[in-house]
């Protein structure tokens, strides 16, 4: 039952399979993003309050948003890994590390420039700012677990543990740094009912973030054979490949 | 040979870290005076006068006391995965997340509680007043427990690491801000004339969430450590 697993988790078959995989994630995020970022810089009306400021938000939330996702997704690798013992879905799990850390502080990032115009500073100690930042120290103690071992697998399992452990606490910081203080305007796209964003200033963002989900795709997809190219260089399958 | 039951084992590793402390005492105090050390300096940088350093006192104690409970935590398990007792640990059939977990106990009884004893006198000397004394120690209690146990699985994870303790203050502290919140808040709370309930049972919910899935994830982190 389990044997396309078997099959799909080997390096040469996983390996050719995300190299054919890429261009179907690589092309439509080029064109998503394109398309997204002119709707959304150029056709979305102007905020009534922030003028054209507030279009750093077609950046921001998406960046935001990834930040928690790839979060989650490398917990769940990892997760997968330690259990069944899967090697490959330890190497997704590192491969995600850093795309993550990056949406983190680009999301840092932007939230701060955003906020020079809008509340006067760069940086306040708004709750989901502070919660973003403690979310981008997680990623960093994981990459220096992992950096930490010269045994691969040690490396693999033992992050594993920390970020299932990261993931647990995750709603727990998150929720901490809320009720600590809160500044920041409330959650604007996920609240149940009407949402209190114009609905033609939502539809780039969904848009955006479609197009952020299917750039992670294809960089996990490369990193992803990077990372098998890295693990296996003393493999006969790759001399014999190439 | 018969095997001893559960509670046997786990109160024969209580017994034998708790004497094993006692003989090298510097190991219970180093912490403390750090503890003290840290305090002081917080008037050094900010201003001498009581009445502002009042407004602050909570989040130094706590800030302090995870520093040093942290410190305390890095060499809880580096001695007996040198010399083999964990690797005979976990082949001993016993469940070595009880085993852990009494480790950690005793671990907590030596550092974590005598730090909570002082903090009332080091609290008072930063302009704490004495109605806020019972909070401090109460969140503490909570705070410096549950903070063992998640050192405990840092601790675990990085048995085996070259300048571990850096590494450990930077996978565990992250973690424990949720503690830092709640116990800083709390004892600001009563400071204020406010019920630090609210903040005192999160805490509390906290370690009951740490007591139970963290020894787990600490048996995980020392097999990894100790197989590999």
């Amino acid at each position: 039952m389990w044997t396309w697993l078997h099959k799909f988790a080997s390096p040469p078959h996983a390996y050719r399979l995300l190299g054919r995989l890429a261009p179907w994630f690589g092309w439509p995020a080029l064109v998503i993003i394109l398309l997204a970022a002119w709707w959304g810089l150029v056709r979305a009306p102007a905020d009534y309050q922030q003028g054209d400021a507030f279009r750093i938000l077609y950046v921001h939330a998406p960046s935001a948003w990834m930040s928690m996702f790839i979060y989650v997704v490398m917990a769940v690798a990892a997760g997968i890994g330690l259990i069944w013992r899967i090697k490959l879905a330890h190497a997704a799990a590192a491969a995600s590390a850093a795309v993550g850390a990056s949406f983190t502080f680009l999301a840092l990032a932007t939230g701060s420039i955003w906020g020079k115009p809008m509340w006067g500073t760069w940086w306040v100690w708004d709750a989901r700012l502070t919660s973003e930042l403690i979310l981008l120290f997680l990623y960093f103690g994981y990459m220096a677990l992992r950096a930490s071992f010269d045994d691969p697998q040690r490396a693999d399992r033992a992050s594993a543990v920390l970020a299932i452990v990261g993931v647990i606490n995750v709603p727990i910081i998150h929720y901490s740094v809320e009720w600590w203080t809160t500044l920041h305007q409330p959650a604007s796209v996920t609240k149940l009912d009407k949402p209190s964003i114009a609905i033609e200033m939502l539809y780039p963002l969904f848009m955006m973030i479609v197009g952020f989900q299917l750039y992670y795709g294809w960089l996990l997809c490369r990193r992803l054979r990077a990372e098998i190219l890295r693990r296996e260089r003393n493999a006969t399958w790759l001399k014999e490949g190439i | 040979m018969r095997r001893a039951n559960v509670s046997a084992a786990a109160a024969l590793v209580f017994k034998r870290d708790l004497t094993l402390a006692l003989r090298r005492w510097d190991e219970v105090t180093q912490p403390l005076i750090f503890y003290v050390v840290v305090t002081t300096l917080f008037p050094l940088a900010t201003t001498p006068d009581l009445a502002q350093l009042r407004t602050i006192s909570g989040g130094v104690v706590w800030v302090a006391a995870l520093l040093s409970s942290l410190l305390a935590l890095e060499s809880l398990f580096r001695s007996d995965v040198e010399d083999g007792t964990m690797e005979q640990w976990v082949l001993s059939g016993q469940p070595l997340a009880w085993l852990l977990l009494s480790k950690v106990a005793a671990h907590w009884i030596l550092t974590g509680l005598p730090l909570v004893l002082i903090s009332p006198v080091v609290g008072t000397a930063l302009g704490l007043p004495f109605d806020a004394w019972g909070t401090l120690v109460l969140s503490l209690l909570l705070g410096t427990a549950t903070l063992s146990v998640l050192g405990g699985i840092g601790a675990a994870l990085t048995v085996g690491v070259r300048r571990g303790s850096v590494l450990l203050s930077l996978l565990v502290l992250p973690l424990a801000m949720p503690l830092l919140i709640f116990g800083a808040r709390a004892v600001s709370m009563q400071m204020d004339g406010d019920s630090p309930a609210g903040p005192l049972q999160l805490l509390a919910a906290i370690f009951f969430l740490a007591l139970s899935l963290g020894p787990l994830a600490m048996s995980a982190a020392i097999r990894i450590s100790v197989e590999s």
